[in-house]
């Protein structure tokens, strides 16, 4: 039955890939196609007094310059995606978000004139043309400075700057008292900083209205193009969606960055119309910088109490959120729902408390970033988890040995309750983290780092991590304040000669959903994998979908074709049944063929599917056509977990740290594809590797981003990683067909605090014993934290 | 318009009009529709716009497309021969050595530049040769593989 | 990523190209500097003047007393030379330290001393070394003392109108025992530190030790009063660690987001001590 699931079939989508015929946003030329460009502030918080294209205007190859006053007022601001309140109850604060500023810009890179030109290059000309009169004034871009009072305000109508705050899990004084008895208490007072996404691909988007049909049709680079199509017709530009097509391409790396719905979208589709001719446009990666939503960016204060015997008695964390200037589509939902429903990780901790502020800034938005919110969460309870162990003096494995919740199947026994709201699927915790111990071989580490003397220090550290993912089931998110389904679509579509076409809402991005799901097709209808083409990305094609992100693709995506197939293939039982004369109930159904059981009596998948097409001998009152839809709205998320262990070395001369080893264990729950897993773990270690030794935003005072290009922003490069080692465990999901948990975030959740846990061990070896470092951890500040 | 210049690329002549500011990638993008070649950053950083020239790994973002008047140049769409995947290519497949495809052809380009000064790289030596290119998706893991891969394959067929 | 528009002249010979020189001219070599200068449009020259083709200019040469290199050699050029190898081994440990393989097989020598960013591995290189910079005029050709070259944050005693053609190593018993280390920024790749030390021993005592330090200042410089500490006395630890003291005396120090003006003299110390080190 499983010819193909399990297996490391090698990517059906590489050959266009590997000789340059992949088709990316930019790619595209449409005949007429104009070039679009925008004036973007250059202040983090001004009044706009004046825009003066007048000059620019009489440029060569002008065709059109918008500014914010040209919009009009039917077309609204850019909505945010999911609500989150208050914990008295008021609405969260949700300021408009104009496509293109009028009277004050919020942030570097807020948009003030959209220019259209023949060309790229005379379009870049004229913006330089156009003449903006700005008066400066204060900014800030620290989410707790920001809540502060005196500090400059980003909107009128958010006082102090608060969008919302919010709480979860066990009241707060039961906490307190709990770590009042506890016989150690471990403090911490740190930051996530906040890093840019950096797909290498930088968002394009191609808006086209064809006025024959009047029809808008928007390329863009996003991992969802239904969701795309839904917040830009019904929300901001007010147009009826049938009349609008969205595509999404190949698309050069998303984590995140390309979920949400951007200003740009909106205007390169409204825009088209008004000048009646398609408008390309395609960020500069410095505009990226300044312009992709960014990640993490939490301010924190977090108390772990243990007992005498190293048991977690409580857990009480404080957080500062930074949303930047705007909301940006699901930005409110990470550093609460994504976060905060995680803060008791793999442990039995019986008391917990989160809460959470979060602040508008001068800055770039801030929304999901690959593992968004998780991360954080895993980053605050890791931490505390090392830190303790080093100032009770136990060891690290041990402790949460000590601490993890026993295995539950989620079959024989219940899914284990949190004391913040989630019910955890499956899990047995231990087994990963024996086995990276294993891998690491640790007693023998030990002893070489107790005998390192070379001006080196040795340092190992642990993360065991878990995460919610396979997002989500509607309901439950939708009471969390979801404006939007979180369910996924797919098409089984049978051609009459016995050939598939799948259409799936989820969006490939490199994640390869034409490979893996085409293992599961064929594996399941028992064809060759070459009989099955996998099609996503154009919602004109694909009935509808929610996209790709939150490790939901194989989850949500691949469970709604599991059923659509279940669908086909009860249908070809029936027409199967007519041909063989013979009950539904007497078939058996493998390897491509119907078979009347106990008999050789058969007869081909094929010939089913050319009877459904050509219904000549066919059964009384059935409808033609083999072609069925399914709708996935899964019961749970899933609940993927693994222990991180990293290795690392510190030059004492200079703070340089250099990562050794790198070990991951993660249970993803089954594989399809283990090739592919394998890969989305390696990729998404390096973005928590990167996190913790590279990469963070610097903005100054002004709200300047000072390292917005990658002359200054460090990108994780190929010497900066030793090969990882990397295994798994695997406990199945419980809850959908196909037992898969979801693999797309993992690598980047465990694997930063293992990093920072690392520095702060070799640290405290060496006799330097600091409790923070913070990230990313240049050499400057890992040498300050021992000449102090 | 502007300049008259004449470039062999992947073997085919082509010859027309460019501005003097036209960047080499602009015009294999833009005039001869040559798009596996990409551009990821506007500072020389990231590598996704490298190709050859005169068998040389170059990054076509960093310099004019007059300059390339009279040279030879490849891009990943002439790497394979015959239909026959250039061993590169291969190994990018057999290891997985791409995820999103974006930063790909220039990881390609630069890493047959390299294996020829190099032809049996440790990995360290591969992970140094890389510090021109980057890539997000892969952790850089399977794309050393690939390149070791490439390397064996161009050894035994040599 | 479009520069402003500008004139594009291509030169066959120096001669020709000092020819095309007027002021709102800038000369295209590699490029490597300038393009990504024009692309960002923090360079907006009327005119480049393309030196590139002139196969002249790329000439590395042996000659009895020093290494010519001519301007137009590309960093990869001298990382593969085995003559500088020989004689100055330290031109080809800072040309492999350079960008990547892309930038170093197109960018130059002279290209970059031109452009004299204060984080480029060459005037370093260069000072330790006592080069000498040929350039080309109207008037003919000039030398200039490579103490003397680099002026200030981003100045060199070029001239307007004027080209660099050549730079010639001499063949020295320090620089035929020469060292290059360097601490990189680590998104740029361009130096934090960058220390060169050409040293010649006579027995155990430095004999003649020249170092030059980049990254640290707003130009290179040569690290004076180490080289004094050193000279006539033996060479060996104690004397290393005691002689980098005031390794930044006399120069402003840099600081960043990356590097404060405190950990970057840290630094300038260790890396002159870890070249010292490799020459003991």
């Amino acid at each position: 039955m499983t010819k193909y699931i399990g297996k490391s079939i090698k990517r059906v989508e590489d050959k266009r890939f590997i000789t340059g015929q992949g088709r990316y946003t930019d790619d595209i030329k449409i005949n007429g196609m104009t070039h679009g460009y925008f004036v973007r502030s250059p202040y983090a918080h001004a009044k706009v007094k004046s825009v003066n294209i007048d000059a620019a205007s009489k440029m060569p190859g002008v065709i059109k310059i918008f500014v914010g006053s040209d919009i009009p007022e039917t077309i609204a601001g850019v909505p945010c995606g999911w609500q989150v309140d208050f914990k008295n109850g008021d609405t969260m604060k949700e300021p408009p978000h104009p496509l293109l500023v009028r009277n004050k810009v919020r942030h570097v890179g807020d948009g003030v004139a959209f220019v259209i030109a023949e060309t790229r290059a005379q379009a870049k000309d004229a913006a330089e043309n156009v003449d903006v009169d700005y008066e400066i004034l204060d900014a800030v871009t620290c989410p707790k400075k920001a809540t502060e009072a005196g500090a400059a305000q980003v909107h009128a109508d958010a006082p102090g700057n608060l969008c919302f705050d919010w709480e979860l899990g066990s009241p707060k004084d039961e906490v307190a008292a709990a770590l009042a008895s506890a016989a150690h208490v471990c403090e911490l007072d740190f930051s996530n900083q906040r890093v840019v996404p950096n797909a290498i691909e930088p968002r394009s988007a191609i808006g086209h209205y064809d006025s024959a049909y009047d029809k808008y049709t928007l390329y863009t680079s996003t991992q969802n193009p239904h969701l795309i199509r839904l917040l830009m017709c019904a929300f901001v530009l007010g147009i009826p969606e049938h009349k609008v097509r969205v595509v999404g391409p190949d698309v050069g790396g998303g984590f995140g960055s390309k979920i949400f719905h951007y200003a740009e979208e909106a205007l390169v589709t409204w825009s088209s119309k008004e000048i009646n001719r398609p408008i390309k446009w395609t960020a500069e990666r410095s505009e990226s910088f300044l312009t992709d939503a960014h990640g993490r960016d939490h301010v924190s204060n977090a108390k772990m109490g243990f007992d005498a015997d190293g048991k977690i008695v409580a857990l009480q964390a404080y957080t500062y959120a930074n949303l930047g200037a705007y909301l940006s589509t699901f930005a409110p939902a990470v550093p609460t729902y994504l976060h905060g429903t995680l803060m008791q990780g793999l442990y039995t901790t019986p008391k917990v408390n989160v809460d959470v502020k979060a602040a508008f800034t001068h800055t770039c938005a801030v929304d999901a970033y690959r593992g968004a919110g998780r991360p954080e969460a895993t980053y605050l309870l890791e931490r505390l988890l090392d830190l303790a162990a080093l100032e009770m003096n136990v060891d690290p494995a041990e402790l949460r040995f000590k601490n993890f919740i026993p295995p539950f199947d989620g079959v024989e026994q219940e899914g284990y309750q949190t004391q913040v709201a989630l019910q955890y699927d499956s899990g047995n915790y231990a087994p990963v983290l024996e086995r990276a111990l294993e891998m690491v071989g640790y007693d023998k580490f030990r002893e070489e780092q107790a005998a390192q003397s070379n001006g080196k220090l040795l340092g190992i550290g642990f993360s065991t991590y878990i995460e919610a993912c396979g997002i989500a089931p509607s309901a439950v998110v939708g009471a969390l304040g979801a404006r939007a389904g979180l369910f996924e679509v797919a098409q089984v579509r049978v051609q009459p000669t016995g050939k598939v076409s799948v259409f799936t809402g989820s969006h490939s991005h490199g994640q390869g959903h034409e490979t893996t799901f085409a293992q599961i097709v064929a594996d399941k209808m028992g064809i060759p994998i070459d009989d099955v083409e996998i099609i996503h990305g154009d919602s004109d094609s694909v009935a509808f979908g929610m996209g790709t992100y939150g490790s939901r693709s194989l989850a949500v995506g691949g469970s709604a074709i599991v059923n659509s197939i279940d669908k086909v293939l009860e249908k070809g039982a029936k027409i199967a049944a007519h041909l063989l004369e013979a009950s539904a109930d007497d078939l058996e159904y493998a390897e491509g063929k119907w078979t009347v059981k106990g008999t050789d009596k058969s007869v081909a998948f094929g010939d089913v599917s050319l009877t459904a097409y050509v219904p000549h001998n066919y059964p009384e009152g059935m409808e033609p056509g083999l072609d069925f839809n399914a709708f996935y709205d899964p019961a749970n998320f899933t609940y993927p977990f693994g222990a991180h262990v990293a290795i690392v070395e510190i030059d004492k001369e200079t703070g340089e740290v250099k990562l050794k080893r790198f070990i991951a264990v993660d249970d993803v729950g089954n594989v399809i594809n283990p090739m592919i897993v394998d890969g989305q773990i390696h990729g998404g270690l390096a973005q928590g590797i990167g996190q913790a030794l590279h990469e963070g935003t610097v903005y100054d005072d002004t709200g300047q981003l000072i390292n917005g290009s990658y002359m200054d922003y460090c990108m994780p490069r190929a010497d900066d990683f030793p090969s990882f080692e990397i295994d798994r465990t695997v406990t199945p999901c419980p809850h959908n067909p196909l037992g898969v948990k979801g693999a797309g975030e993992a690598g980047t959740i465990g694997s930063t605090p293992a990093v920072v846990n690392a520095v702060i061990d070799a640290l405290w070896k060496g006799g330097f014993k600091v409790k923070d470092v913070p990230m990313p951890m240049t050499p400057e500040r890992v040498w300050t934290a021992m000449n102090n | 318009m502007g300049h008259m210049i004449k470039v062999n690329v992947n073997g085919k002549e082509h010859s027309g009009g460019v501005e003097a500011r036209t960047l080499l990638v602009d015009y294999l993008r833009e005039d001869l529709g040559l798009t596996g070649t990409h551009v990821g950053c506007d500072t020389s950083s990231c590598g996704s716009c490298t190709i050859h020239i005169d068998g040389k790994a170059v990054k076509s973002c960093t310099m004019l497309a007059v300059q390339a008047d009279g040279c030879n140049v490849t891009t990943v769409e002439g790497l394979a021969t015959n239909g026959n995947l250039h061993p590169m290519q291969e190994g990018f497949k057999e290891e997985h050595g791409l995820q999103c495809g974006f930063c790909t052809p220039g990881m390609m380009m630069t890493a047959i530049d390299f294996l020829k000064t190099n032809p049996k790289p440790s990995e360290d030596e591969i992970r140094h040769a890389l510090e021109g290119n980057f890539c997000r998706c892969t952790g850089y893991h399977n794309i050393v593989k690939s390149i070791q891969y490439a390397a064996n394959k161009m050894q035994t067929s040599v | 990523m479009i520069p402003s528009s500008f004139e594009y002249k291509r030169a066959n010979s120096v001669s020709e190209a000092v020819e095309m020189i007027d002021a709102d001219a800038q000369i295209l070599s590699g490029g490597h500097s300038l393009i990504p200068a024009l692309k960002l449009r923090l360079n907006n020259p009327g005119t480049l003047i393309d030196i590139s083709k002139i196969d002249a200019l790329k000439e590395i040469s042996d000659n009895e007393k020093s290494i010519t290199i001519g301007a137009g050699a590309t960093h990869a050029s001298i990382a593969s030379s085995s003559v500088l190898e020989k004689h100055a081994p330290m031109m080809v440990q800072a040309a492999r330290e350079i960008g990547d393989i892309q930038v170093r097989n197109v960018g130059t020598i002279g290209g970059s001393i031109a452009h004299a960013d204060p984080a480029a591995d060459w005037p370093a290189v260069l000072l330790a070394s006592n080069a000498t910079v040929v350039i080309q005029n109207k008037d003919g050709n000039r030398e200039v003392d490579i103490d003397q070259f680099f002026k200030g944050f981003y100045e060199t005693a070029l001239n307007e109108g004027e080209i660099i053609t050549a730079i010639r190593i001499p063949k020295t018993a320090a620089n035929k025992n020469s060292v290059y280390v360097k601490f990189k920024q680590p998104a740029s790749r361009f130096a934090i530190v960058g220390c060169a030390v050409a040293l010649d021993k006579d027995g155990g005592n430095v004999a003649d030790v020249r170092i030059g330090l980049t990254g640290v200042s707003e130009s290179a410089y040569r690290a004076s009063s180490v080289e004094k500490a050193l000279s006539g006395n033996t060479l060996d630890d104690g004397l290393i660690e005691s002689a980098v003291a005031d390794v930044t005396e006399g120069n402003a120090v840099m600081s960043d987001h990356y590097a404060s003006e405190k950990y970057r003299k840290h630094l300038a110390g260790v890396y002159v001590k870890r070249a010292l080190r490799k020459l003991l």
